[in-house]
Formats: structure tokens, sequence, C-alpha cells
């Protein structure tokens, strides 16, 4: 029939060849889909801690994919197997391919060993949000916290991740930190690695 | 005599500020998945799904008419025809050819081209009623009613259900016409 779509066929979705990730839509787009899906668990929960623990969750399920779909397609079916190597994974790769940029920074803590920091000056995910006063300390980074925690687990790294605003001296806007805790597992075992 | 509507969004979509598409398609797989944890039953997320396009689709028109130069469109084939050609490239990047017109000229098919919310996707066993991209069909009702054009978004074929490509039936209800003087102060 005329104008039917260019769009193939496939027996399954395995068979279909891995797209090189150049494709883009609109900022725009992507904000009104995340302003929904923060607007919908809003109505889902009584509490900002769990509303927080929503988005992390919905962030995790992009972040598993996204470890899976880079190590195919970036790094020949290989991951990072020492914890400086999946930070860095995490803080470059992955940024760049979902935010279009390297993170701004990435830090050790200083008081915890186990404590590692990716900041960003204005996190795509906020830049459009204004987190109204009775909503505290709510921090829609906490997808993107997920997206960070859905990667390092599914590489074998677990740990407690969140996201915080940090004012910055002399800007308007505070900075979004995401804050990696790692599993005692985890740094156990980077000992015996040596 | 008004500028001639532009027959492309290219120009504006090069112009936009735009994301990976691939962050798009997963955060999108996740809100579906999110729905089917919560709602269980795949026709209350259909119904959710197109909601929430629905509440997309009345914001991001005001969007589409600052930055897309198209002036008022004389009927409702140039409508679908600003749609196929510029709304769609202008936010997702893709567009559709309009086909399959009824004699009246008040409803027609999108087809689209290319379709970033699919990505990855396969739909289960469970999920068969699923339409997946249901949120698409609110975004073209609720932007279309904001400027005076009730109209029911319907997928007819779908590739996650095995057709062979993804059409949205598009059908004009009523024109509203627009009620003057507005009431500022209500």
């Amino acid at each position: 029939m005329i104008g039917a779509g260019k769009a193939k066929q496939y027996a399954n979705v395995v068979e279909k060849p891995l797209s090189k990730g150049k494709q883009e839509v609109s900022l725009s787009a992507f904000a009104l889909l995340f302003s929904e899906l923060v607007q919908y668990n809003q109505t889902q929960v009584d509490n900002i801690a769990e509303l927080e623990r929503r988005l992390e969750d919905a962030g995790y399920a992009v972040g598993a994919r996204v470890l899976e779909l880079l190590c195919h397609r970036d790094k020949g079916n290989r991951r990072e197997t020492r914890l400086l190597g999946i930070l860095s994974f995490v803080h470059s790769t992955v940024w760049k391919v979902l935010f279009g940029k390297v993170a701004d920074s990435l830090e050790k803590g200083t008081e915890h060993e186990d404590e590692y920091m990716i900041s960003e000056k204005e996190l795509l995910v906020n830049r459009f949000i204004s987190v109204p006063k009775d909503m505290g300390t709510f921090n829609c980074g906490a997808f993107a916290a997920g997206i960070v925690r859905g990667v390092l687990d599914g590489a074998g790294f677990p740990a407690v991740v969140t996201a915080h605003f940090v004012p910055v001296e002399g800007q308007l806007r505070p900075r979004t930190t995401i804050l990696i805790k790692f599993a005692e597992e985890v740094l156990r075992r980077e000992a015996k690695l040596g | 005599m008004a500028p001639l509507a532009p027959r492309s969004g290219d120009a504006v979509f090069a112009n936009v500020e735009r994301v990976n598409a691939e962050l798009f398609t997963l955060t999108y797989g996740a809100i579906v998945r999110q729905l089917l944890t919560d709602l269980e039953e795949v026709e209350e997320v259909n119904k959710q799904l197109d909601q929430m396009g629905y509440n997309i689709g009345i914001r991001l028109i005001d969007e589409f008419l600052a930055k897309s130069n198209v002036s008022r469109c004389v009927d409702f084939k140039e409508t679908a025809d600003v749609i196929a050609k510029v709304g769609l490239k202008m936010f997702l990047g893709v567009t559709a050819s309009v086909t399959n017109w009824d004699v009246d000229g008040t409803s027609c098919s999108l087809v689209l081209e290319d379709n970033p919310l699919v990505d990855f996707v396969e739909l289960p066993d469970t999920c068969q009623g699923l339409y997946y991209c249901n949120i698409l069909s609110g975004v073209i009702r609720g932007a279309l009613e904001m400027v005076s054009m009730k109209t029911e978004v319907t997928w007819v074929r779908d590739m996650l259900r095995g057709d062979d490509a993804y059409e949205l039936r598009l059908k004009l209800l009523k024109q509203v016409p627009e009620e003057y003087p507005y009431k500022d102060d209500e």
C-alpha cells in the first residue's frame, strides 16, 4: 500500500540489528515524559522517601539495560571488573551516552573509604524541575541515582546510591551530587585483587 | 498572504536541544513496566498511558506553536499533514505518511516511518492486549483539543502485535468554536 512504513519486521527483538545509538529526540519530549513519570508516581505514594524510592526503581530498570547495551555495543561484550574502572565507566561512557556529556566530576569521599561522588552542575533530569517548599529535600535526581545503581549492581558492584542537592556559592541553583556507597563485599574483593 | 507553513520539521528539529533517543526509549519502558506492576490490568495501563499522553499533549502544543512557525491550518487535511511532517519530527525526530482519507476528509491514518518508543521492546504473552505506544495517541488527542479539535485517536496497526506497520487512525469528531471574549478574570 501507499506510504507503508519503512520499519522492517523481525521474528523477535534479538534478531533486530542493534542501533548505533545516534538517534535523538527533542529534549522537551524527554522532559515532558519524565514529568509524567514523576507526577504519576506522586499519586502512588504518601511521602517523599517513597517517591524517591519509586523514581530510583524506574532508574534502576534503565541502568540495568544501559549496562547490557553498552557492554555489548561499545566494549565487545566485556565489562569493567575493578572499582575505579566501573566508576569511570559510569562517569564517562554511561553519562556521555545518556546525557550527552561526561559528568562534571567524580570524587572519592573524604570521610569514608567506601564512598564516591559524581556531581553535575545541572543534571538533565533536574533541568526543568523546581521542588515545592513543602517537599523538602526531594530530588528528582533519584532517577539518575537509580540508573547508577542499576549499572553498578548489574556489573557486580552492589551499592547504595542517593541523590543530593549541594548549594554552590555564587550560583542560583544547587548542583546535584550522586553519592555512591559500595557494599562491604565490593571493597573486600577490591582489596584482595590488590 | 500568510506565510506558507513549513512542510517539514527538519529545520526546527535541528535547532532544538536534543537528547539521546535511547534514554527516552528506556525511560518510557520503565514507565510502562511500572504501570503494569501497579495497575495489573492491561486495559488500565492502556488508559493510563493515554491519559499521560493527553497531559503531555496539552502542554506540548504551546511549544509547537511557538517554535514551528505553523500558521492556522485551513482544514483537517492540512492539520494531519502538519502533525505528520512537522509535529512528529520536531519532538521525536521521525515523520509519518498520511493515508486512507475517508470521503468527508475527517478521518485518516498516520503511518509512522520510524518509532523511537519501541526499540528493544517485545510484548510477552501476558501483555498481548497492551497498546504499548498508547501515550502517542494521547499526545495527539491532547494537543489537538487545545486548538479546538475534538478527535479520537486509535491504533489500528502495531508491529509489536504482529502487524506490518505502526498506524494511527485520526478521526475528527468536532470543531469546538473558540469562545470570545475570553474571560480572563475568572
